[in-house]
């Protein structure tokens, strides 16, 4: 089906994985810098009802021009940071899709013809920034930095307004960390 | 009848405006409240609708407003019920397992003609169902849900600015007709964030309920206009009535009088049926030479939307006409789609409700396609899903 073929910015974000490694917030800060980019953009979520555990995931649909419906359905780039997410949403990553994986708990990827990056998201945000829960932060920046969806700027100032002030810091740690990570990929 | 004609138009926004942010659905009709007023909030938090309550908890008292959470959803009808009479502008907001609870309520609320809004954000059922997956599977219950007849004013959003607007919206016909309103919403409207931009309100925007002027002892309860509207008095302002869930004459007393029971009766159907151009609002979008039509609420309006943009790219002549008041249901824009287009695809999150309404209108056109396309699982209806259909029916 042919989506927005017109317009050069759109793009379709899936970010997933399970519930409590922070994708909602990572959505929303994602949406947050396209806003900030002068974009038009939609997040919307899906989880169960559990508080932790069961399969999260949020939707970022970014354009410069009007989005009709909030969910990413056909998607530009797809984070998976477990394996169950992975193997149910990369059917649905566009064959010139950008797939990025967290490989703590992404053991296989049946690659098709996308791009695909994988970084051990969570064992670095543990051992390097010394919190687990920046695990969504250094993952986000290291996809913002290989794909250009949105700038590093409005990143930076999307997770300023979006954490807490004394975990500030902590994240602003992890957000260059994921630049470098994506350095090395250049 | 208010009707919105909206077109394909691509207007590129480069530069980033003052007032935008990133609004959550829930958040937009707790938004939207606030501005039109609504200062009293009584409810019991359920999802998908907690972030209204959330929100109602910490504005209210900020700006002398009263937030109360409810033992259960029965008492929270009831304490909004209880404020209205009292003045104030009342709201509660809830899902399936406490819309049900609160259908005696509402009930009440119609015919003692309280003014009050009950948000409902769909959720999957029957009883629990699925707490965080979307649906449209009571849009029967909120014309059809309490017992007895009576009127039913229902709204229903499609996006994150009009939940805002359509708050607004709510608390005024709310204040207008005297009745419990229902502002329709779902899961995933209710949770998904849009960037916003919020309109400054004019107090010319908010209706407040009509205020008797005659002295106290002429007042009655119930006295109604050319427009079967009626004034209303406030507990505490030196007026006296009576107010029951039995029916009553036009102070407010009960009775069994055949001839007071039916003038109460036709105000409760007449001010709906006689102010239908006030309370009917649609939205045509692309419709001038379909062929095909689509209707469609809420979310999947958004999805089927989406549909008709790419099918129009493909040079099919298919449009969407979209309710955003479900009841009074919009019976002569229907009719006119019908006599317009060929086939009609109905793409909802139930088993059958909205397409019930377009086949009892469509009875007499034999030559009339209906498409039903109907998904209960949790899941939304995809572009794709309308997209499929509107192939198959050109």
């Amino acid at each position: 089906m042919a989506i927005n073929k017109n317009t050069s910015k759109y793009c379709e974000t899936r970010l997933s994985g399970s519930g409590g490694q922070g994708l909602i917030l990572g959505g929303i800060i994602l949406a947050r810098g396209a806003i900030k980019d002068g974009l038009k953009v939609s997040q919307s979520q899906s989880y169960g009802p559990e508080s932790r555990g069961g399969s999260s995931r949020a939707d970022v649909i970014i354009n410069d021009d009007m989005i009709y419906y909030p969910e990413a359905t056909h998607f530009d780039i797809l984070l998976a940071l477990n394996q169950e997410s992975c193997d149910k949403y990369i059917y649905d990553l566009k064959p010139e899709g950008v797939l990025i994986v967290d490989t703590t708990f992404v053991k296989n990827v049946s690659v098709m013809d996308s791009k695909v990056y994988e970084v051990p998201f969570t064992k670095l945000a543990t051992e390097k920034i010394g919190s687990v829960v920046t695990t969504n932060i250094l993952a986000l920046s290291f996809l913002v930095k290989i794909t250009k969806v949105i700038t590093e700027k409005s990143l930076e100032e999307a997770i300023k307004e979006s954490v807490k002030p004394a975990f500030y810091e902590m994240n602003m740690k992890a957000m260059k960390l994921g630049f470098e990570l994506a350095d090395n990929y250049k | 009848m208010a009707q919105k004609e909206t077109k394909m138009v691509s207007k590129k926004n480069n530069k980033p405006k003052k007032n935008i942010v990133l609004m959550q659905g829930n958040e937009a009709i707790a938004r939207g409240a606030l501005a039109a007023g609504v200062n009293f909030f009584g409810g019991y938090p359920i999802t998908p609708s907690t972030e209204v309550a959330e929100i109602m908890s910490e504005e209210l008292p900020k700006r002398g407003g009263k937030f109360m959470q409810m033992e259960d959803e029965i008492a929270s009808i009831a304490v909004i019920i209880g404020a209205s009479l009292a003045g104030a502008k009342a709201m509660t907001a809830t899902s399936g397992p406490g819309f049900s609870l609160m259908q005696e309520g509402i009930g009440f609320a119609k015919i003692t003609e309280t003014p009050c809004v009950v948000v409902n954000v769909m959720r999957g059922g029957p009883s629990t169902g699925l707490p965080t997956k979307p649906s449209q599977a009571d849009l029967m219950q909120t014309r059809w849900g309490t017992h007895g007849d009576g009127p039913a004013i229902v709204l229903y959003p499609s996006s994150v600015k009009e939940s805002y607007e359509l708050a607004i919206r709510a608390v005024n016909l709310a204040e207008k007709y005297r009745t419990c309103v229902v502002l329709l919403s779902d899961e995933v409207l209710g949770h998904m964030r849009e960037a916003v931009e919020i309109p400054d309100i004019k107090e010319s925007q908010i209706i407040n309920r009509i205020k008797p002027t005659v002295p106290p002892e002429w007042y009655a309860h119930y006295e109604q206009n050319q427009k079967y509207l009626s004034p209303v008095a406030s507990f505490g302002e030196g007026y006296r009535f009576h107010v029951t869930g039995l029916a009553h004459d036009k102070f407010g007393f009960p009775t069994n009088k055949s001839s007071e029971v039916q003038i109460m009766m036709d105000r409760l159907k007449k001010k709906i049926t006689h102010n239908i151009r006030d309370l009917v609002q649609i939205e045509s979008f692309m419709m001038d030479d379909a062929k095909i039509a689509i209707f469609a609420a809420g979310i999947t309006a958004q999805a089927a939307k989406k549909a008709v943009v790419d099918a129009r790219a493909e040079g099919i002549k298919v449009g969407l006409l979209r309710p955003l008041t479900i009841w009074p249901f919009p019976d002569s824009a229907v009719e006119k789609m019908l006599k317009r287009v060929d086939t009609v695809i109905v793409p909802e999150l139930n088993q059958g409700q909205l397409i019930h309404e377009i086949e009892r209108l469509a009875k007499d056109k034999k030559d009339s396609k209906i498409i039903r396309i109907q998904r209960f699982d949790g899941e939304l209806i995809s572009p794709d899903d309308v997209f499929k259909a509107i192939k198959e029916a050109n």
